[in-house]
């Protein structure tokens, strides 16, 4: 039997979404981004992926909502509360140990993880000396992450998964709600740069102390995850932390042997010094 | 790749049912079996223990881009949804909930009907809601086998009612029938 026409119409839209916006999802999970990609046909109107192919390809603006599709934007403050507290109660102690810090939040969607993180670093005193670099590819996520503006109906469960990670105050005091929002506190982010930055197209970063990408890999197939894991091996410092998302893990990467478990049950990993 | 897939889907009474069907099959049973269960997405997956104890087959909570193996009975994390991806193996998504469910029935049969087809049996069980019916549908399209618990003894009728009407090729079989059914594909 011959390929089915819509398999082909998809490999060509995403062939020529690199060839044109030099954005590559071509080794992303393929089952995912064709659900994704069918609703992006349905919902903005397209009898096809040819046709929608052909309107991103023509006319430019098209393409911010069709990176809305492409990305999965879904994301919590303290997302696995639990991970977060490994974080506080088992890496931090090490960390305070370095005179300065680099941390990468890499796939930082709206911001919802970078802010966790930078409060777990102003309550454990390390903020002053840590430069946090926070990366995504969608435009929107990352000016979304810049405003750190949610609404209040999510921040309910951002307080309750804060309370359980071991936070030390009040999440309340980290933002002011206004109009039934909440408006994070900007000093938050006075030491974070925010950047462009594909991990499937872009090189590494240098000498990070600390890498958190939760559940972005899942979202690349297995090929691309062991490229990105070679990534965040490079990136890191000698005996640096690799935190991933908590269904995710090392087990299937061909770069397993680069990293050595240090929480098992959070998915943080400690770079090996040779 | 696997000869063949078996994907189940159960809601509201899920439990009791599955404890009627996976429980039979041998542990070289000759197939995966892929198994979603809207749980609450704050559990532990209390599910794996619970069938490991009662199953011959070897149980576990799917893992992403782990390869699918026959005689091991897979369950979808808790608050992800469950894909089947084109060369055999699963893979996890926190995607929107589907049908107000995270995992949903329609994202595993929707994925799994695309990479098995013909060789793909999708089962619909008791539930009260109507995710899985349009995975079902697209089984029927693709080729494969499509199972709906009989209504009669569903302890929640909505699910396989959605399904079987969704899906007009569908057999409406008994648990006992579905065990049956599932144990032939032993001897095959
Ligand atoms: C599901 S969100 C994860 C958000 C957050 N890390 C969490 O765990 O809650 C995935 C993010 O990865 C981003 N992403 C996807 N492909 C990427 C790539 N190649 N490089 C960097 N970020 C990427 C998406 O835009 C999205 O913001």
């Amino acid at each position: 039997m011959s390929e089915p026409v819509e398999e082909i119409e998809i490999q060509l839209l995403l062939d020529a979404l690199y060839r044109h916006y030099h954005y590559d999802f071509r080794h992303y999970a393929r089952a995912s981004i064709k659900r994704r990609l069918l609703q992006a046909q349905k919902q903005l109107g397209f009898d096809s992926i040819s046709a929608l192919q052909s309107a991103v390809l023509h006319d430019e603006t098209m393409l911010p909502n069709l990176l809305n599709y492409l990305t999965v934007q879904v994301s919590e403050m303290f997302r696995d509360p639990s991970y977060f507290r490994a974080l506080r109660e088992k890496v931090i102690p090490h960390l305070r140990t370095y005179p300065s810090l680099k941390v990468w939040v890499a796939g930082c969607s709206h911001g919802e993880e970078l802010y966790s993180l930078a409060i777990l670093f102003r309550e454990e005193g390390l903020a002053e000396k840590t430069i946090f670099y926070a990366t995504d590819i969608n435009p929107a996520a990352l000016k979304a992450a810049k405003a750190g503006v949610y609404s209040l109906d999510r921040v309910r469960l951002f307080t309750e998964n804060y309370q359980q990670s071991g936070g030390q105050c009040s999440l309340s005091e980290y933002y002011t709600a206004d109009y039934g929002r909440a408006v994070f506190d900007q000093s938050l982010r006075a030491r974070t740069v925010f950047s462009d930055h594909s991990l499937v197209t872009d090189a590494a970063f240098g000498e990070m102390h600390l890498i958190s990408c939760r559940n972005v890999l899942i979202y690349f197939d297995r090929e691309l995850q062991d490229r990105v894991v070679g990534l965040f091996a490079e990136s890191l410092a000698r005996r640096g932390f690799l935190g991933i998302g908590s269904k995710e893990s090392l087990r299937f990467s061909a770069q397993a042997d680069r990293f050595s478990e240090f929480v098992r049950e959070e998915r943080i990993y400690r770079r090996k010094s040779r | 790749m696997t000869q063949g897939l078996v994907a189940i889907g159960a809601s509201a009474g899920g439990v009791q049912a599955l404890s009627h069907i996976l429980p039979d099959l041998p542990a070289d049973y000759p197939l995966p079996v892929v198994v979603v269960v809207h749980i609450p997405p704050r559990k532990d997956n209390a599910l794996v223990a619970l069938f490991d104890r009662k199953c011959r087959m070897r149980v576990k909570e799917a893992e992403d881009k782990e390869p699918l193996t026959s005689g091991t009975v897979y369950f979808a994390p808790p608050d992800y949804h469950l894909l089947v991806e084109a060369e055999g193996a699963l893979a996890l998504s926190t995607e929107e909930p589907v049908n107000h469910s995270r995992p949903a029935i329609d994202v595993l049969f929707e994925s799994a009907a695309d990479a098995y087809g013909a060789a793909l049996t999708g089962i619909v069980l008791t539930g009260a809601n109507n995710d899985g019916a349009a995975g079902l549908q697209a089984i029927c399209a693709a080729g494969g086998t499509a199972i709906v618990q009989n209504p009669d003894e569903a302890e929640v009728a909505a699910m396989p009612v959605a399904a079987a009407d969704a899906c007009r090729g569908a057999l409406v079989m008994t648990l006992d029938e579905i065990a049956a059914h599932l144990a032939k594909t032993v001897t095959q």
